[in-house]
């Protein structure tokens, strides 16, 4: 399009941002949410209610949320990050005082109408951060350690806070996320080598930290059998319900192993055994494959962008959306042990849902301003 | 710009680096998809089958034992019993209260109640209390709608509206011991009755029928959702006796108080009329569960209630062993009916003294007479020229010292010694003197109640070997009498004996009880046409030492219980065309011609009146 070496000074108006909407990103985003509410619909055992019908109205909500963010400009963005971060940070201490406990033992807060959960927000809200703090530091700066420990401390303290809840899970996608941003920023591999070496040595330390609950929950995930009828039974019966699927699956709302409750959760973290189950293999790459397209824009929308924040925003917001895919299929299929990660865009939940499509939105402003060049300093309002 | 260049062109590297990383992190996702829903797919179908279809077998309805004229002799009646489900009723408590008030709950039932609650799921039934009788039944049923989550619950049990009168011959039924699990399901269950003792459990896997199934499907925490399928189970087959149960029960009222048993026999056919041990116990009491105390009783009792004294009791036969003896003299050509001993009371051999049971002896005595009184010097002469073995052959070839294989379980066989026998059993060489007593049916001889009226019965029929059977026919439920076959009987084998040596013996047992000298004749049946012919035995219990002989024997009146003798008899009729056997052995009775002839006189007279081979039998059984 532009030529690389020129930038777009001027403001856009909404019509040229309109204009600008990645239309095809919208419609896959649809189409997988439409699978959703089938979905939900089948795991209320074939009403709308209690489950799709709310899911339809969290979406539409989150749909109008996603096309106020993409139109706004991305330097807002940029400009609020840190304050955006320090809020979420401000609800996790929050809920670790005075949260309730929910399923997976995430942190919520009774908002009446629906329940927050400031870890889903964190999950944003640091990719933001970290976006920000790369984007000010030069490329020459960024092999020098001195530089990335505020970052580092940008993603531990929300990790360790999280890990508190406690939430593995949660607290894992936010170290991999920040650790991939750390890496598209550029940090040297060797840094990386000596992080994983010393997170590895750091696994007994580690595995003393955790709850006796969580510690079961990874030795069941390396033995299922061991303990078919207590940590491993979420497992077993989700590995059965979804080979017993085969290649066609038994049919929408002929899932019985979902239905008959042998699998549980399955509106949130095993939505995808109930997808699995009913409509097969043939079922299951198909869901793949939308969220394959959406990983294949966020790249595509990260390498058009002409600054490095919406480079690793848009990277950040891609990673942060395949580590929801990877670990909830994984976990489901016993590659991972049980974590909570919901599965974006389908796992019944309102938090996630306006937090995915919250992002998805600053991906699509990634894309739309991405030819305007941001300056380093993050004050100048213009270029 | 350039500094942006070359960072894009690194963001760029490091982009496709990631989405590489991507892209085989998914594909590990779709293989893991592949494997488990293409590779393993008919493996977790199986699983999700066994998940959520749970098989609930339905108990099979157990067969009926009949008697040969359709008497029930072991039915299944309705039991009911209350159960609550506690997930259907707000209070447990309350409710309990108020059933309490209808049949009164005693605390030990409220706190079994209450602890099977908090173990179970909400939907599952717990029993309150089984064996309810109907009044409660009603009551509860009055009072349904204050009893919310209450409810009753049909099942079956076994019955025996005979009671104690066949107790042994049937047996009972009563849940599966744990050394009786096979592992096939149906033993599993907690309803489940499997027969233990007699007919019941001999016949235990036609009587049990098959089990039904019932497909039904139910979710994560075992709730029944639905029936899918259901195969409905096949009912036990029926077992239809050849026993008179009139006749069995007249037996045994007539044993009374009595240690003792009867047998009787049809001798053509081998159809067991009746078999009466007393005394006997109540089978009903096992199928509700029996008390200690009544078990306690009933083990504890030394006449033996539990044991089927008619196949387990093992008797000396006393002279009644006396025909079997003649017979082996005769037919091995040692002696003639003629042959004569003169009876001083006693026989000398060596230095020990035989005695007869007259003191002072019967004088000239020839095979007739020596039967006709039982003298035992004349028979100590018969065995001592007889010899043992020879004894001990006939005795076979008339079924005793074996194993009749009539189908109940204890089963004895006797002893019949031979000299081998007891050099292999004793270790020490046979001696004369016990060939004498053997020949009074003494010493080492034993033989069951069954064993003697089998013998009896192949003295009357014409010298063929009739085996006992206990059963006409297993037929399946509701075939009734047209099934019902009443088989040819197989024709035995003739024992091959000389037809004039049967008569002779056949007349002098004619003579025990028709002739006044007969020991036996005080317990003559006196009517015309079913006059009855036998032996008189008396089974000694205790050695008579020599002293009490010479201060004079002392009476079996006055004798201890245990050490009375027991009194024994066995007998046909009619004697001019004999149908039926009988043996009576009566523990500690005493004297056999007056204890054990009495009873054999009633209950063949009952026998003939009844005439229950007539009736229901074919008559066509060659003869002789």
């Amino acid at each position: 399009m532009s030529d690389p070496g020129e930038f777009f000074h001027a403001e856009m108006t909404l019509r040229q941002k309109l204009w600008q909407i990645n239309w095809g990103l919208v419609v896959i985003i649809c189409a997988t949410a439409v699978i959703g509410f089938a979905v939900l619909y089948s795991a209320a055992n074939g009403s709308i209610y209690p489950w799709a019908a709310r899911q339809m109205v969290r979406f539409s909500a989150g749909l109008a949320i996603m096309f106020t963010v993409a139109l706004i400009d991305t330097r807002v963005w940029l400009r609020y990050a840190y304050l955006i971060y320090l809020g979420a940070l401000a609800l996790l201490a929050y809920v670790d005082v005075f949260g309730a406990v929910g399923r997976g033992a995430q942190r919520w807060i009774d908002l009446g109408a629906f329940n927050l959960q400031p870890s889903e927000v964190m999950k944003v809200a640091l990719v933001l951060a970290l976006a920000r703090c790369f984007h000010a530091i030069r490329f020459e700066e960024i092999g020098r350690i001195r530089y990335l420990v505020w970052p580092l401390a940008l993603v531990v303290a929300p990790a360790a806070l999280v890990f508190r809840q406690p939430d593995l899970g949660t607290a894992t996608m936010l170290v991999l996320a920040g650790g991939a941003m750390f890496f598209m920023a550029g940090v040297r591999f060797w840094k990386f080598g000596a992080v994983i070496a010393g997170a590895l040595a750091m696994i007994p330390v580690a595995w003393h930290f955790l709850r006796d609950y969580q510690k079961q929950r990874i030795l069941t995930f390396f033995d299922p059998e061991s303990d078919p009828m207590g940590a491993g039974y979420h497992i077993i019966q989700s590995k059965i319900a979804l080979g017993s699927g085969g290649i066609f699956g038994k049919g929408f709302l002929q899932g019985t192993q979902s239905h008959l409750n042998f699998v549980p959760e399955k509106q949130t973290d095993f939505v995808f055994t109930l997808l699995a189950e009913e409509f097969g293999i043939i079922g299951g790459l198909f869901l793949l494959a939308l969220y394959l397209m959406l990983l294949i824009y966020g790249f595509a929308i990260a390498m058009r962008s002409r600054n490095q924040f919406g480079r690793l925003l848009a990277v950040g917001v891609t990673v942060t959306f395949f580590l929801y895919v990877f670990i909830n299929i994984a976990m489901v299929m016993g590659l991972l042990p049980v974590v909570g990660v919901p599965l974006p865009l389908v796992s019944y939940g309102g938090t996630s849902m306006l937090t995915l499509l919250f992002s998805f939105g600053l991906l699509m402003g990634v894309y739309i301003h991405r030819d305007i060049g941001v300056d380093r300093s993050a004050d100048a309002e213009t270029l | 710009m350039y500094r942006d260049r070359s960072r894009y062109k690194m963001f760029t590297r490091r982009a496709l680096m990631l989405s590489g990383g991507q892209a085989v992190l998914l594909s590990a996702l779709a293989t893991r998809m592949y494997y488990l829903q293409v590779i393993e797919s008919a493996r977790y179908q199986v699983l999700a089958e066994e998940n959520r279809i749970n098989l609930r077998l339905l108990l099979p309805s157990r067969g009926r034992i009949v008697d040969r004229f359709g008497v029930e002799l072991a039915v299944n009646e309705k039991s009911y019993r209350v159960v609550i489900v506690s997930e259907q009723t707000k209070d447990v408590e309350e409710t309990l209260d108020k059933l309490g008030a209808i049949i009164s709950l005693s605390d030990y039932e409220r706190r079994r109640v209450r602890h099977e609650i908090k173990r179970r799921r909400g939907f599952f039934p717990i029993t309150v209390r089984e064996n309810l009788v109907w009044e409660e039944v009603a009551k509860i049923e009055v009072n349904a709608p204050d009893l919310p989550g209450v409810m009753i619950d049909v099942g079956q049990s076994r019955r025996y509206p005979h009671a104690a009168a066949a107790a042994h011959l049937l047996g009972y039924v009563a849940a599966v011991s744990e050394a009786e699990l096979t592992g096939e399901p149906l033993l599993a269950l907690p309803e489940f009755r499997v027969g233990k003792g007699g007919i019941e459990k001999v016949h235990d896997l036609r009587l049990r029928g098959k089990a039904g199934a019932s497909e039904v499907e139910v979710n994560a925490i075992g709730r029944a959702i639905r029936e899918l399928a259901r195969r409905e189970g096949q009912p036990g087959d029926e077992v239809v006796l050849s026993i008179d149960m009139a006749l069995q029960k007249f037996a045994y009222d007539r044993l009374g108080d009595e240690s003792a048993s009867v047998v009787v026999m049809d001798v053509h056919s081998g159809e067991v009329l009746a078999l009466v041990s007393t005394p006997s116990f109540d089978p009903n009491a096992f199928t509700k569960g029996i008390t200690t105390a009544y078990w306690r009783e009933l083990t504890g009792n030394l006449r033996a209630p539990l044991t089927n004294k008619a196949v387990t009791g093992q008797y000396a036969p006393g002279s009644a062993i006396k025909m079997v003896v003649a017979l082996a003299a005769l037919e091995g050509g040692i002696l003639t009916p003629d042959h004569k001993v003169f009876c001083k009371g006693y026989i000398q051999l060596g230095n020990a003294r035989f005695h007869c049971w007259k003191k002072h002896g019967h004088g000239h005595t020839d095979m007739y007479k020596g039967i006709q009184q039982s003298c035992d010097v004349f028979f100590y002469d018969v065995a001592r020229r007889t010899g043992v073995d020879r004894i001990a052959a006939m005795a076979e070839r008339f079924g005793l010292g074996q194993l009749l294989d009539i189908g109940l379980p204890g089963e004895r066989r006797g002893l019949i010694p031979t000299r081998d026998w007891k050099l292999a059993n004793k270790g020490v060489p046979w001696q004369l003197g016990e060939t004498l007593i053997a020949g009074i049916g003494q010493g080492f001889v034993l033989s069951t109640p069954l064993q003697l009226a089998v013998m009896a019965a192949r003295l009357a029929n014409g010298g063929r070997a009739v085996k006992p059977t206990l059963v006409r026919s297993v037929r399946r439920a509701g075939e009734g009498k047209t099934a019902d076959t009443g088989a040819e009987p197989p024709d035995f084998p003739e024992i091959k004996i000389g037809k004039a040596s049967l008569e002779f013996i056949t007349g002098a047992m004619n003579a025990v009880t028709n002739t006044p000298r007969g020991t036996a004749y005080r317990a003559r049946i006196k009517e015309p046409g079913m006059a009855m012919a036998g032996k008189t035995g008396t089974s000694q219990v205790r050695r008579i030492s020599m002293s009490e002989r010479q201060s004079g024997l002392i009476k079996n009146k006055q004798k201890p219980w245990i050490e009375r003798d027991h009194a024994v008899f066995v007998g046909f009729a009619p004697v001019h065309d004999p149908r039926y056997a009988v043996a009576v052995v009566v523990e500690h009775g005493g004297g056999g011609s007056k204890v054990a002839a009495p009873i054999a006189r009633d209950v063949l007279l009952e026998t003939q009146r009844r005439d229950p081979s007539g009736v229901s039998g074919p008559q066509r059984f060659a003869r002789g």
